[in-house]
């Protein structure tokens, strides 16, 4: 049985987001929506982690930050980009500094567009995220069984 | 018989474990106007844990973990079975050791801090956990367990304070707050997961493991206070068990993490007056 999709763990960091989308991500675990119920825990390790929640765009500050803690997550995991900052740079993609959205530097799985995005929309995302990380999960065995033979 | 009975208490306490610290999760999220997690949570999560890939920092981290396991399984075969209880004692002394020695082996700052906080809470809670096992030799004349579960009048006649005294450093063993300075279960913290910092995957599941096994024994020292001959009695150690663990939720979730210094005096403080008293009292009566 796959259990990834029963408990997937969250490491949320902030790009260079203007803290709109971090607020709606910490709004996700208040009582109105409460994500634990799905087992979703908001660690701030990515050593724990199973999926990569990014907030803003990138700049060029932080890039190298962004694929430690990338590299730092073990197998499998995905990346999940919240708001328009994190899909595609959005208002700030013309500043000298921002090197545009996430996928610039990540392998990103998941969009979630908004400005901020709304906790809905956030979990919506999650939830998808939560389909694509159980494939790695499946190619993840699938190698592993072939290793084995 | 004794291998089967073994056996059972090694397969059944992870399990049990697991379903209290379910409920504890569910009990947390009510508290908080929550719906929480699935009661089954606990065990979907080290399920995953296992699934997952295994970043290994060296060889010493890893072997640390593993045998702070299985030197706490030790501890809950040696209580369950009957056995003696200063063994247990230190037995589960040497599992939480070889836990904090793994937090050393990563070389990670979090866990270098997280392990010197581990070793605060030890100088804590140690004091009180070795002065239980003292009171229940002079209140039921023998180190065994197998004894004291077999006498006339509950031990918690004889000492109310030092079980007063062990509810309050229950909450270091449990780590819940305002005693979770080194690691919690909750989200965020300063020092990211203390020890458990650079653990992942297998290690991690069995980090998680070794926590409910550790929970079961802390219960059974509870239980003990009320175990007598009487088969009723296995009935009121458990609603005891419980009522408990009900309080040191409710004291989670009521108060913020206090600083080392405070958690070390008062878990002394405590130690010394309820404790010690209850001991010298005791050893002019009985």
């Amino acid at each position: 049985m796959n259990f990834v999709k029963k408990s997937p763990w969250i490491l949320h960091y902030d790009g260079s987001s203007c803290n709109g989308c971090d607020i709606e991500v910490l709004a996700c675990l208040t009582p109105l929506y409460d994500v634990e119920r799905f087992g979703i825990i908001n660690t701030g390790n990515p050593k724990h982690a199973d999926i990569l929640l990014i907030t803003g765009s990138v700049n060029e500050q932080n890039i190298p930050i962004v694929k430690q803690l990338y590299e730092q997550m073990p197998e499998p995991k995905v990346v999940v980009a919240v708001g328009i900052c994190a899909t595609s740079g959005g208002i700030f993609a013309d500043c000298y500094n921002i090197v545009g959205g996430v996928d610039k530097v990540l392998p990103v799985d998941v969009y979630v567009p908004g400005c901020a995005a709304r906790p809905e929309s956030i979990i919506d995302g999650v939830v998808k995220a939560l389909a694509v990380l159980e494939e790695k999960q499946k190619a993840l065995s699938k190698k592993k069984s072939a290793v084995k033979k | 018989m004794l291998i089967i009975k073994i056996l059972a208490i090694i397969i059944l306490t992870p399990i049990v474990g697991g379903l209290l610290t379910g409920i504890d999760r569910v009990i947390t999220a009510r508290m908080q106007g929550r719906q929480g997690p699935p009661i089954l949570q606990p065990f979907y999560d080290v399920f995953k844990l296992i699934q997952k890939e295994p970043i290994e920092v060296n060889l010493m981290h890893r072997f640390y973990v593993y045998l702070s396991l299985i030197f706490v399984i030790l501890t809950a075969v040696i209580l369950l079975v009957g056995g003696d209880i200063l063994l247990a004692v230190f037995a589960l002394t040497l599992g939480s050791v070889l836990f904090i020695l793994g937090g050393y082996a990563s070389n990670s700052p979090y866990s270098l801090v997280g392990s010197e906080r581990e070793l605060l809470q030890m100088m804590a809670y140690e004091p009180m956990v070795l002065l239980t096992g003292i009171g229940f030799y002079l209140a039921d004349k023998s180190f065994f367990v197998s004894d004291i579960v077999k006498n006339d009048i509950p031990a918690i006649v004889y000492l109310p304070g030092m079980f007063l005294g062990f509810v309050f450093i229950l909450t270091f063993k449990l780590r819940k707050s305002p005693f979770d300075f080194s690691m919690s279960h909750h989200g965020h913290q300063e020092i990211v997961q203390g020890i458990t910092t650079e653990y992942s995957g297998k290690d991690l599941a069995v980090i998680e493991v070794t926590h409910w096994y550790e929970e079961i024994i802390a219960f059974t020292f509870i239980f003990l206070f009320f175990a007598t001959k009487n088969p009723i009695s296995i009935l009121v150690g458990i609603i005891a068990c419980f009522l408990v663990y009900f309080l040191e939720i409710l004291i989670d979730n009521g108060f913020a993490r206090m600083k080392w210094n405070f958690a070390l005096k008062s878990a002394w403080i405590v130690t010394a007056v309820l404790g010690s008293l209850n001991l010298i009292i005791l050893s002019y009566f009985k």
